[in-house]
């Protein structure tokens, strides 16, 4: 296992890029602890998949450096990076059985055949692929496949990272929890240093301690999963992260206060007056609270989902999401208070610090 | 309307499609929810004519259109893989049917714009689709299907390779844009939270058969069987199997979980008992919350809520709760299951009691 640093990395496909935009990686100076699992989110076009081919060694970054532990790997090939790779798309032996396919990376490894024997147990038993390990692979299905190559990533005990590139979106939801669930549990015993790429927030925010998400080339923030939630310090991640995203209503300052519409929303702390042009008051569906007091509304459409209901509605103009219970009548005459405590300010996209919030 | 009578579809040997009566109004929604080859596109393929049932017959408006093919069918199609002509600019793509319609110059021009304007694809339509992204390309396989004003639009899982913020998006508008045109709109896919999105009518489909139909939350809510709960549910259904004894639901001859008062008049008999995990919880919710002590597996925290994954007496469960909770292996932690929502299943799958217990 090992510590992955990435100096001052940029990235462009163009020969000769003049601006910022020619980068599809504009900046990333960043370590991966070992032991870490991380995962890279953004949509597609954000630079993660980028990133993880310069991690991996597909892709030589125009500029900056990158080392494993205190080795300069920047101009070594991925066959001498000592990594493992899964990809969105299943990669596997069709002639070969499944065993055979999963035992390949440790038998290439000359490692000794009990051993081999006893690892891919394990790996048929957690990938639920025990019956059909005689078979060939030629003629599984998609998801079967994949499940494959997510055991052959994981076979090796010996390597520097375990780099995912999208490797659950061919999976089936059902499947999908009992493979995620393992792989954490499998990071949780073994410690390896995982980097995990994905578009899919539950996927990210489930499997990492620390997610990076990136927007247009660039990083912007780097945290907990609950700390994405609570605290998106852009506005893009407010949007990114949760479904509904954040809703974002435009502000005016009015002392301790911003005014929303003409109506003052008490903030849970003072905010230092920012220098930004375009003010935005931030606030999570699942902390508008509708009822009979509060700011007046008009809803617009429910949207039962079950578990839960999404109310749409328009306030002093604006239009606000609210996640309310599944049992919870909408009252006739609506009206919706924010929950002050999680309550986000923000100046030009980046979040405002409030001084003395609780 | 088109209707399905009775038809099923064997290859070499192969049941594919069993037995599947359907009837999809005009101008609605119908979601076909199953796992992988559970049958959902062998089932629209032979709605759109490009395979023939092996038994039963298939009517348009009331026409038996059985051994009619593709062509001759108002059908369009879109797929998971974005499908355009690479050569072609987007605006040559979406006005592809109506060049094949032979549609007059300056109505082909409008439809195109019309549509391009609806899928937010005006500013690409000098361009070729592979300078475009996956949205934007799938966004102009959707176009088309638009401009061709078909009566039976198929889309198989159309927004799968899509951004997740993106499939939001459209899926949001998809149900809009199609009820405008008043065709009957199929959607396949394989994720409960889809079908709730789009909402509409569901079909629950399990090795070939359709297990449910009815409206989306309705299917949800009650579902008809076993199978047709566990297809939609993610997170995964969790069950139990008891045996009434009077007043308790016991666990292999001892224990287990009071009956509520809604289940009382139940006869004694071995049942499956089916919740979903966001009613379970740490606090008692709703009349009759009955306390388990289970051990949990593993948590994992979204930064908005919990799944925490339980073993209750070798049961694998998942509580989802709202907020951060940090659970960690192996801790032992008593949960509320609401009973309110207990769906319970004789020993054939059938339904036994959803609806007597949501009543009370």
């Amino acid at each position: 296992m090992a510590r992955l640093t990435l100096k001052d990395i940029r990235h462009s496909y163009t020969p000769n890029p003049a601006s910022d935009a020619d980068y599809a990686l504009k900046r990333v100076d960043h370590v991966f602890e070992d032991g870490g699992a991380y995962a890279l989110l953004g949509p597609s076009g954000c630079g993660k998949t980028t990133l993880l081919n310069i991690i991996s060694g597909i892709l030589r970054p125009s500029e900056g450096e990158i080392h494993f532990d205190t080795l300069d790997v920047t101009d070594l090939p991925t066959e001498a990076r000592n990594i493992a790779q899964v990809f969105q798309f299943p990669v596997v032996y069709d002639t070969m059985t499944v065993y055979d396919n999963l035992a390949f990376p440790l038998r290439n490894r000359r490692v000794p055949e009990d051993v081999v024997d006893r690892r891919v147990r394990e790996i048929l038993a957690m990938t639920g692929l025990e019956e059909r390990a005689k078979r060939r692979a030629k003629g599984l299905t998609a998801d079967d496949k994949q499940k494959i190559s997510l055991g052959r990533g994981l076979a090796r005990p010996d390597v520097n990272a375990i780099l995912f590139d999208e490797p659950l979106t061919v999976i089936d939801p059902h499947m999908k929890w009992t493979l995620r669930t393992q792989l954490k549990e499998l990071h949780r015993r073994f410690g390896r240093t995982m980097v995990y790429v994905t578009h899919d927030q539950t996927e990210a925010l489930t499997f990492a301690d620390t997610v990076v998400v990136m927007y247009e080339g660039e990083i912007v923030q780097i945290g907990t999963p609950e700390e994405l939630f609570e605290h998106p310090r852009h506005t893009f991640v407010g949007y990114f992260i949760g479904s509904p995203g954040m809703n974002l209503l435009p502000a005016e300052f009015d002392g301790a206060t911003v005014r929303v519409g003409g109506r003052p929303v008490a903030l849970p702390g003072t905010p230092q007056r920012p220098s930004g042009e375009r003010i935005e008051l931030g606030i999570r569906p699942e902390f508008v609270r509708l009822g009979r007091e509060g700011m007046p509304v008009s809803i617009t459409k429910v949207e039962d989902i079950g578990r839960r209901k999404i109310v749409h509605a328009s306030l002093e103009g604006e239009t606000i999401a609210a996640i309310v219970k599944e049992d919870m009548e909408i009252p006739a005459e609506p009206h919706v208070v924010f929950d002050p405590a999680h309550l986000n300010l923000y100046a030009d996209s980046w979040r405002v610090e409030l001084e003395d919030r609780p | 309307m088109l209707e399905l009578r009775d038809v099923s579809k064997t290859v070499s040997g192969e049941r594919h499609i069993s037995d599947v009566s359907l009837a999809l109004e005009a101008g609605s929604l119908n979601v076909l929810l199953g796992p992988t080859l559970a049958g959902k596109t062998s089932l629209m393929r032979l709605m759109a004519g490009l395979d023939q049932p092996t038994a039963g017959t298939v009517h348009m408006d009331g026409a038996d259109v059985t051994g009619v093919p593709v062509q001759r069918r108002s059908v369009a199609m879109v797929y998971q893989q974005f499908i355009n002509y690479p050569s072609m600019t987007v605006y040559e793509n979406i006005a592809s049917p109506l060049r094949v319609a032979g549609t007059e110059r300056a109505t082909l021009d409008r439809k195109v714009r019309e549509a391009a304007e609806m899928l937010r694809l005006t500013p690409y339509l000098d361009r070729q689709p592979l300078e475009l992204s996956g949205g934007q390309q799938q966004r102009t396989a959707l176009a088309r299907a638009i401009v061709k004003n078909a009566r039976l639009v198929l889309l198989d899982e159309p927004l799968a390779n899509l951004d997740y913020k993106l499939r939001e998006e459209l899926r949001a508008e998809l149900p809009r844009i199609f009820a405008e045109s008043g065709a009957i709109f199929v959607y396949a896919t394989t994720e409960p939270s889809e079908a709730l999105l789009l909402g509409g009518k569901t079909a629950t489909l399990s090795e070939g058969r359709v297990t449910q139909f009815g409206p989306t939350i309705e299917v949800f809510r009650n579902p008809a069987d076993l199978l047709t709960a566990r297809t939609f549910s993610d997170p995964p259904l969790n069950t139990i199997e008891v045996e009434k004894k009077q007043s308790r639901f016991l666990l292999d001859g001892v224990g287990g979980l009071p009956v509520p008062p809604a289940l009382s008049d139940l006869r004694d008999a071995v049942y499956t008992l089916g919740f979903r995990p966001h009613h379970l919880s740490l606090e008692p919710r709703g009349q009759g919350a009955i306390a388990l002590d289970a051990r949990v597996t593993v948590t994992e925290i979204t930064g908005s809520e919990s799944f925490v994954h339980l073993d209750y007496a070798g049961n694998p469960w998942v509580m989802l709760e709202e907020g951060v909770h940090r659970a960690s292996g192996g801790e032992k932690l008593t949960v509320y299951l609401d009973t309110r929502h207990l769906l319970v299943f004789d020993a054939s799958g059938r339904s036994a009691a959803t609806h007597r217990a949501r009543a009370a």
